[in-house]
C-alpha cells in the first residue's frame, strides 16, 4: 500500500514540529526518515500512525484520505521506541492481544489465534520465549516481540519509532539486517525513524533527510550521500570539511583553487562554502603533482590508522579555517608518500559541492 | 494555539473528567461551600465575635499549642525512626516498620480510648508519673500525647524514601574530605533530608489541628483549659448554634487550605530538590 | 554472671567512615524503639489487654449483644457503599488525569485531596448545613419525609466525603509513572476504551488499586468524627463500630467498649498485614522490571 503525505503541518505550542511536509511512500517500499532530535521525524510517524492529529495537510492511504480516520482503522503496525510491550500479559498474549480486542464477528478462533501466534514467534525467532513476561527479555528480544505483535494484525503499513534506538551497538546491527531480511521477504510498506546516518544507509530503500519540521532531501542512500542537496544533508550524513570562498559568475576560488561552477552562474561576488568528503581529496608532498590550477598548503597535525584508511588531521599553511581539515587515504598511497607528523603537504578537493555561505 | 486538551488517540477522556467533576462537586465541592456561604448570613462584626470568643480563643490555643509541640516531637523523633529503620539492621525491623502505619489504620476513637486508659493516674503509664505530681490525661499534655500518636507516621514515612535515596557516594566523598560522621549528618545529609522533614512536619501539624476523635476521650474537655477547637464545633451544633459552629468550621476549613497550600509549597520545593540532587 | 569479653581485634571493631561506631547505632536503635513503643506498641497491647481483662464470657457477650451487632452491620454497609464508590470515582479521575494533558489539571489535582486536610468535624458539619433541617434541602426532604442527617444515609455520606481521595491518590502518581505508551499501543492494535482499560491500563496498576482500596476501606470502617456529627448516636440504628465504642466508654462500661474496639484494631492490623504484603510483592515486580 503506498502513502501519500500532502502539506502537512503540525505545532506543539510555539514550536513548529512540521512545517509544509509532502512526501510519497511507494508500495512495498522501506523508507527511513532521517534527522537529528527535534527535527520532526517522529511526529511525522506519528501523524501518519493516526497517533497524532496535524493541523493542516493530509494522509492518504493507497490514495484515499485517511486524514480523519481513527488510528483503530487505518491498520497499520507500529513499533514503539521503547516497544510499549504490555508488561502484564505473556509475550504470546502480547502478540494476540490485537486478535483477541477484535469484535467477536471478526475475531479469529482460538486454535486460529495460537496458530498465528506461533507463526508469528517462530518468525522473529522467539517462540521458546512464548510464556515468559516482557520483563524477562533482552532489548533485542523485546524489540523482535514488539515487530510481530504489530504484525500479527496484518497491517497493510509498517511504522517504526527509532527502531533499534534503545539497544547496544552489536545487538542493533543484528537487527538491522534482520529487519532488512524481513522486509525483503515481506515487502510490507515500511517507514521507520532514525537518528543514526549508518542504520539509514545501510537499511532503507530511500531515505528522506528532515530537519527542523522540513524535508531537506529525498533519495536513495546513494544520492543522499554522495549528492546532498544542502549543507545540512551535508553536514548530517557522514564527515565533511568545509573550504571557504567566492563564487563569481560559474567560477569559484577556494583557497588557491580556481573550479568551475556551473550551477551558479548568475552569482556575483558571493562569499560560498566548498563541502568536500575526506575520501575526496588527493594529497602529495609536491604542488605541481597535482593537475589543475593551484593546491592548498597545509602541514601534517595528526595520523590515525584504522584498517585500510588513514586518517589525517591537516592544518592549513595560509592560516583560513582553523579547523583540522580531515583526509582519508588508503595504506596503500599512505606508505607511498612516507608520510609522518609535521611534513608539509599540498592537497587539492577531487570533488566538490559548492554552497553560497548562509548568512547566520 | 492553545487549547483546553492536547489531542489524544486514547479514548474516554470527557466520560472520565465528566463523572470525576460530578462526583466531587456532589461530594465536596458542593457541600464544602455550603459553610462559607452560610457565613455569610452573619454580618462580620458578628463573625469575628463568634470566632473570638474567650472560649474559643482558649480553644485555639490549646488547638495550635498542641499540634505544634506534637508535630515538633514527631519532627525529631520520626527523623530518627526513619533513620534507624533505613540505615540499622535490628530484630523485628521488618515488624517495627509496618507497625509505623498503624495510626493510619487505627480508628482514632480507638486510639484515644487506648491512650486515656494507658496515661490516666491508675494507668500502665500513668501511675509512673502520679507520684512525680504530673497528670497526663484529661490535661493538655493528654491532647499533646494524643496528637504525637496519629501525627507519628507522617515525618516517619515522607523522609524514609529521600533517606534511601542518598547516594552512599555522597557520605563517602564527605568522608574523604575528611569530614567525621557528625560534620557529614550535619553538613550533608540534614540539608538533603529538610524539605521532606519540614513537609512531614507540616503535614502531621495539619492533621493534628484538625484531629478529633482520638483527643476527646483523653482531654477531659475542660473548657478553657483542656476543649480542642473541634470539639467547641460541636458542642455549638449540640446547642444549635448552627451560625456559631459554622463561623468556627470557616475559620478550621481556611487554615486547611492555607496548610494545603504550604505543604503543596514544601512538597514542590522538595521534588525540586530531589531532581537537582 | 560472668561476662567474657570477645578477644576481637580493635581494628575490626572499627567502624566503617560511613557508618556510626556500634554503641552510637545501638543508642539510636534503643531511642527510636523506646519512643515507639511508648506511644505505638503499648497502646496497641493495652486495646487487646483491656478487653480481656474480663475474660473471654464478657469479651463475647460485649460483641455479640444486639446493639453491638447492628453497629458492626452498619460499619459494613457504610463501607460497602463507600469503598465501590470512591474506587469508580478513583479510577476515572486517574485516567483523566495520568492519560491526558489539559488545563486546571493540577487544581483538580489539589480538589481531590481536599477530604484530607479537612477536620472530621468540619466534614460531618457540612453536611448537616446542606442536608439537616436547617440546611439547604433541609425543608424539601422534610417535606418528602426523608431523613438523611440522624440517619444512615448522613453516615454514609459523610463516610464517602472523608474517603474520596485514597484510591485516586494512589493510582494517579503509578499511571502516570507508566505513560500512555501501552494504551496507544493497545489503539493501534485495534483495542476499544473498556478493552484498553480491563485490559492494559488496570492489570499494571493492579497492586496499587488494592492497596488504595485497602486503606479506603480501613478508613471508611474506622471513620469516627465526621461520622459523629451526622450519626445522631441512635443506639441500635445509627450506631457505627467506632461511635459504639465512644458510648460504651462513656457509660463507663470499659471492658465492651475495648472488646468492640479490639474488633477495630485487629480490621488495622490486618490493613497494616495486607498493605505489607503488597509493597513486598510491589517490590519484587520493580527489580523484575528494572533489570
Amino acid at each position: 500500500m503506498s502513502i501519500e503525505v500532502r502539506n502537512l503541518s503540525k505545532q506543539f505550542g510555539d514550536f513548529a514540529a512540521l512545517r509544509d511536509i509532502t512526501l510519497e511512500v511507494k508500495s512495498g517500499e522501506l523508507l527511513a526518515l532521517l534527522g537529528p532530535s527535534g527535527s520532526g521525524k517522529t511526529t511525522l510517524l506519528r501523524v501518519i500512525a493516526g497517533l497524532e492529529a496535524a493541523d493542516a495537510g493530509q494522509v492518504l492511504f493507497q490514495g484515499e484520505d485517511a486524514t480523519g480516520q481513527h488510528v483503530r482503522d487505518r491498520h497499520v503496525g507500529f513499533v514503539f521506541q521503547h516497544y510499549a510491550l504490555f508488561r502484564n500479559m505473556t509475550i504470546f498474549e502480547n502478540v494476540a492481544f490485537g486478535l483477541r480486542v477484535r469484535p467477536r464477528n471478526f475475531r479469529p478462533a482460538g486454535a486460529e489465534i495460537s496458530r498465528r501466534v506461533n507463526e508469528l514467534l517462530k518468525l522473529v525467532q522467539l517462540d521458546w520465549l512464548a510464556d515468559r513476561y516482557p520483563h524477562q527479555l533482552s532489548g533485542g528480544q523485546r524489540q523482535r516481540i514488539a515487530l510481530a505483535r504489530a504484525l500479527a494484525v496484518e497491517p497493510q503499513v509498517l511504522l517504526l519509532d527509532e527502531p533499534f534506538g534503545a539497544l547496544d551497538a552489536r545487538v542493533r546491527k543484528e537487527l538491522r539486517s534482520w529487519l532488512r531480511r524481513l522486509h525483503d521477504d515481506m515487502h510490507i510498506t515500511s517507514v521507520f525513524v532514525t537518528h543514526d546516518q549508518e542504520e539509514a544507509l545501510e537499511v532503507a530503500d530511500r531515505i528522506v533527510v528532515m530537519n527542523e519540521g522540513r524535508i531537506e532531501q529525498i533519495g536513495t542512500p546513494d544520492e543522499v550521500y554522495e549528492r546532498p542537496a544542502s549543507p545540512f544533508v551535508y553536514e548530517f550524513l557522514g564527515k565533511v570539511n568545509l573550504f571557504h570562498g567566492r563564487l563569481h559568475r560559474g567560477r569559484a576560488w577556494i583557497g588557491g583553487i580556481e573550479v568551475d561552477a556551473p550551477e551558479h552562474t548568475e552569482a556575483e561576488e558571493l562569499a560560498a562554502v566548498a563541502y568536500v568528503r575526506p575520501h575526496d581529496i588527493h594529497v602529495d608532498k609536491v604542488a605541481n603533482a597535482l593537475n589543475g590550477k593551484g593546491a592548498i598548503a597545509a602541514h601534517v597535525s595528526h595520523i590515525l590508522s584504522v584498517g585500510p584508511v588513514v586518517r589525517l588531521g591537516l592544518t592549513r599553511d595560509d592560516g583560513e579555517d582553523k579547523e583540522l581539515i580531515e583526509v582519508e587515504i588508503s595504506k596503500e598511497r599512505f606508505r607511498e608518500l612516507q608520510l609522518t607528523r609535521g611534513n608539509q603537504v599540498f592537497i587539492k578537493p577531487s570533488r566538490l559541492d559548492l554552497f553560497p555561505a548562509q548568512i547566520h | 494555539m492553545y487549547t483546553f486538551k492536547q489531542h489524544s488517540v486514547l479514548p474516554g477522556f470527557n466520560l472520565a473528567l465528566g463523572f470525576t467533576l460530578l462526583y466531587l462537586s456532589l461530594i465536596v465541592l458542593i457541600p464544602l461551600s455550603a459553610a462559607f456561604v452560610r457565613t455569610t448570613a452573619l454580618t462580620w462584626p458578628e463573625f469575628w465575635n463568634a470566632v473570638t470568643t474567650p472560649r474559643v480563643v482558649a480553644s485555639y490555643r490549646l488547638t495550635f499549642g498542641a499540634s505544634f509541640a506534637a508535630a515538633l516531637v514527631n519532627a525529631v523523633f520520626g527523623l530518627l525512626v526513619a533513620w534507624v529503620l533505613v540505615r540499622y539492621r535490628f530484630p523485628g525491623k521488618k515488624m517495627v516498620d509496618a507497625l509505623v502505619d498503624l495510626p493510619f489504620a487505627l480508628p482514632t476513637a480507638v486510639a484515644g480510648i487506648a491512650l486515656t486508659a494507658l496515661y490516666a493516674g491508675n494507668g500502665w503509664i500513668g501511675q509512673y508519673f502520679e507520684p512525680l505530681g504530673i497528670k497526663i490525661a484529661f490535661t493538655p499534655i493528654g491532647v499533646f500525647v494524643a496528637l504525637t500518636f496519629i501525627g507519628l507516621p507522617f515525618v516517619v514515612r515522607t523522609v524514609q524514601p529521600v533517606l534511601e535515596d542518598i547516594e552512599s557516594e555522597l557520605e563517602e566523598a564527605a568522608a574523604t574530605l575528611g569530614a567525621n560522621r557528625l560534620q557529614t549528618f550535619l553538613r550533608v545529609i540534614f540539608p538533603t533530608l529538610l524539605p521532606a522533614l519540614m513537609t512531614g512536619f507540616a503535614l502531621a501539624f495539619a492533621r493534628a489541628i484538625g484531629e478529633y476523635g482520638s483527643v476527646i476521650f483523653i482531654a477531659g474537655n475542660m473548657p478553657m483549659v483542656s476543649e480542642i477547637t473541634p470539639l467547641l464545633i460541636i458542642t455549638k451544633l449540640e446547642q444549635y448554634d448552627y451560625a456559631g459552629a459554622t463561623a468556627l468550621a470557616v475559620v478550621m476549613l481556611v487554615i486547611s487550605f492555607v496548610m494545603l497550600l504550604i505543604i503543596n509549597l514544601l512538597q514542590w520545593w522538595s521534588r525540586r530538590r530531589s531532581v537537582l540532587a | 554472671m560472668t561476662v567474657i569479653a570477645l578477644p576481637v581485634s580493635s581494628l575490626a571493631h572499627r567502624a566503617r567512615p560511613t557508618e556510626e561506631p556500634v554503641w552510637v547505632r545501638w543508642t539510636l536503635i534503643g531511642l527510636a524503639l523506646a519512643f515507639l513503643t511508648l506511644f505505638l506498641f503499648v497502646p496497641l497491647i493495652s486495646v487487646f489487654y483491656e478487653a480481656l481483662k474480663k475474660g473471654w464470657a464478657v469479651y463475647i457477650a460485649a460483641i455479640t449483644e444486639p446493639d453491638a451487632v447492628s453497629a458492626i452491620q452498619l460499619t459494613l454497609t457504610a463501607a460497602a457503599i463507600a469503598v465501590p464508590l470512591n474506587l469508580i470515582f478513583g479510577i476515572a479521575a486517574a485516567w483523566a488525569i495520568a492519560k491526558f494533558e489539559f488545563l486546571g489539571k493540577n487544581l483538580l489535582t489539589t480538589f481531590i485531596d481536599l477530604p484530607f486536610s479537612v477536620s472530621p468535624v468540619v466534614s460531618g458539619l457540612i453536611y448537616v448545613l446542606v442536608f439537616g433541617l436547617q440546611g439547604w434541602l433541609g425543608p424539601w426532604l422534610a417535606e418528602h419525609d426523608i431523613k438523611v442527617i440522624f440517619a444512615v444515609p448522613g453516615i454514609v455520606l459523610a463516610t464517602i466525603f472523608v474517603t474520596v481521595p485514597f484510591i485516586a491518590r494512589e493510582l494517579i502518581p503509578l499511571m502516570q509513572s507508566q505513560g500512555t505508551e501501552e494504551e496507544e499501543a493497545a489503539v493501534v492494535l485495534g483495542a476499544r476504551g473498556w478493552q484498553i482499560l480491563f485490559r492494559v491500563t488496570l492489570p499494571n496498576v493492579k497492586w496499587g488499586l488494592l492497596y488504595g482500596t485497602i486503606l479506603c476501606n480501613a478508613r471508611a470502617m474506622g471513620e469516627f468524627g465526621a461520622v459523629s456529627v451526622v450519626s445522631g448516636h441512635i443506639r441500635g440504628s445509627t450506631n457505627t463500630l467506632p461511635l459504639h465504642v465512644e458510648i460504651l466508654y462513656n457509660e463507663y462500661n470499659f471492658a465492651a467498649a475495648f472488646a468492640v474496639a479490639s474488633l477495630l484494631a485487629m480490621l488495622a492490623l490486618v490493613t497494616l498485614a495486607l498493605k505489607t504484603l503488597i509493597e513486598s510483592k510491589n517490590m519484587q515486580n520493580d527489580k523484575g522490571k528494572n533489570r
